[in-house]
């Protein structure tokens, strides 16, 4: 009687995960799902940044249904580190904040100007004193960084 | 062995003199190696190190220092990390000019009412951020420009 075998009978090529670590890619291989034969360097990024057993220790940490988005953001880290070693995403965020701030800066004078042609328009008997007054606030990290210096001395 | 520094501590070896680790974990944060290390681990860090071991010395600790803050965030926020921040400051970029288009079509409105001027003077912002939480990562701005 021929014994049932565990192995894969699945055709389908290896997972980039496995493709990279140069191993067979097993019917429950934890890194299937997220990380397809056709994009190799998703993987690669990830493996170079976190590791093989520290990604792997991430997915099952987090429930089946959030692996996806906690890979794609691992992913989208990863990238950013090799693209940036020295602030990474942190580079991005810095950016960013700097962008809010200079859009709220704007927003504000931009209300004042409002207020400026509601009041104009009051005076001559429209009535409109409304403005959209809502600012938005702004929303702080605490992220010190200014990437104002280049460390590559560009 | 006395002054060890919180990675040597932590991977229970000796500190040599030269440890690629000690100038950035100094021996009374150990909680921040621990962080980083099981975000990373302690040979990617070294890794990372060693790469930029041509660049000054402020660097070399922004890169620690930035390290430090992702591997804070993912441990906060396992499944998005300090993406969730990224994402976040999107939005809130795209509802501020939002509402500044809003604001503008107001004043437009307003001054050829009441000035019969035809065109307001300000232009909308043309500049669009992209609500990709997840990086096509194209869309990340180069800031060495």
């Amino acid at each position: 009687m021929a014994s049932s075998s565990s192995y894969s009978l699945s055709c389908n090529s290896p997972c980039a995960a496995c493709k990279f670590l140069r191993r067979k890619c097993m019917p429950d291989c934890v890194f299937a799902p997220y990380f397809p034969p056709e994009e190799p360097h998703k993987f690669a990024n990830v493996h170079k940044i976190f590791g093989a057993s520290n990604v792997s220790k991430l997915l099952n940490e987090v429930l089946p249904h959030q692996r996806e988005d906690a890979v794609n953001s691992l992913a989208y880290e990863a990238e950013a580190r090799i693209k940036d070693p020295v602030y990474g995403c942190v580079g991005a965020i810095s950016v960013l904040q700097r962008q809010v701030l200079r859009l709220q800066k704007e927003l504000d004078a931009t209300n004042a100007d409002l207020l400026r042609y509601a009041g104009a328009s009051c005076n001559r008997g429209t009535g409109r004193g409304s403005h959209h007054g809502q600012n938005s606030g702004l929303y702080s990290f605490s992220s010190p960084w200014s990437s104002t210096h280049d460390p590559y001395g560009n | 062995m006395v002054g060890r520094c919180a990675a040597c501590k932590y991977l229970r070896k000796g500190c040599p003199e030269d440890c690629i680790f000690a100038p950035y974990f100094p021996s009374n944060n150990p909680q921040r190696f621990e962080h980083v290390h099981r975000i990373y681990g302690a040979k990617n860090v070294a890794t990372l190190l060693k790469e930029l071991e041509s660049l000054q010395p402020y660097f070399r600790a922004q890169a620690i220092e930035t390290l430090c803050y992702e591997a804070e965030s993912r441990i906060q926020n396992p499944v998005y990390g300090c993406a969730a921040i990224i994402f976040h400051l999107q939005q809130q970029i795209h509802n501020i000019e939002s509402e500044l288009a809003k604001i503008r079509a107001e004043i437009a409105v307003l001054s050829s009412n009441g000035q019969g001027q035809g065109a307001s003077e300000m232009q909308p912002s043309t500049e669009q951020v992209h609500e990709d939480r997840f990086g096509s990562s194209s869309e990340a701005p180069n800031w060495f420009i």
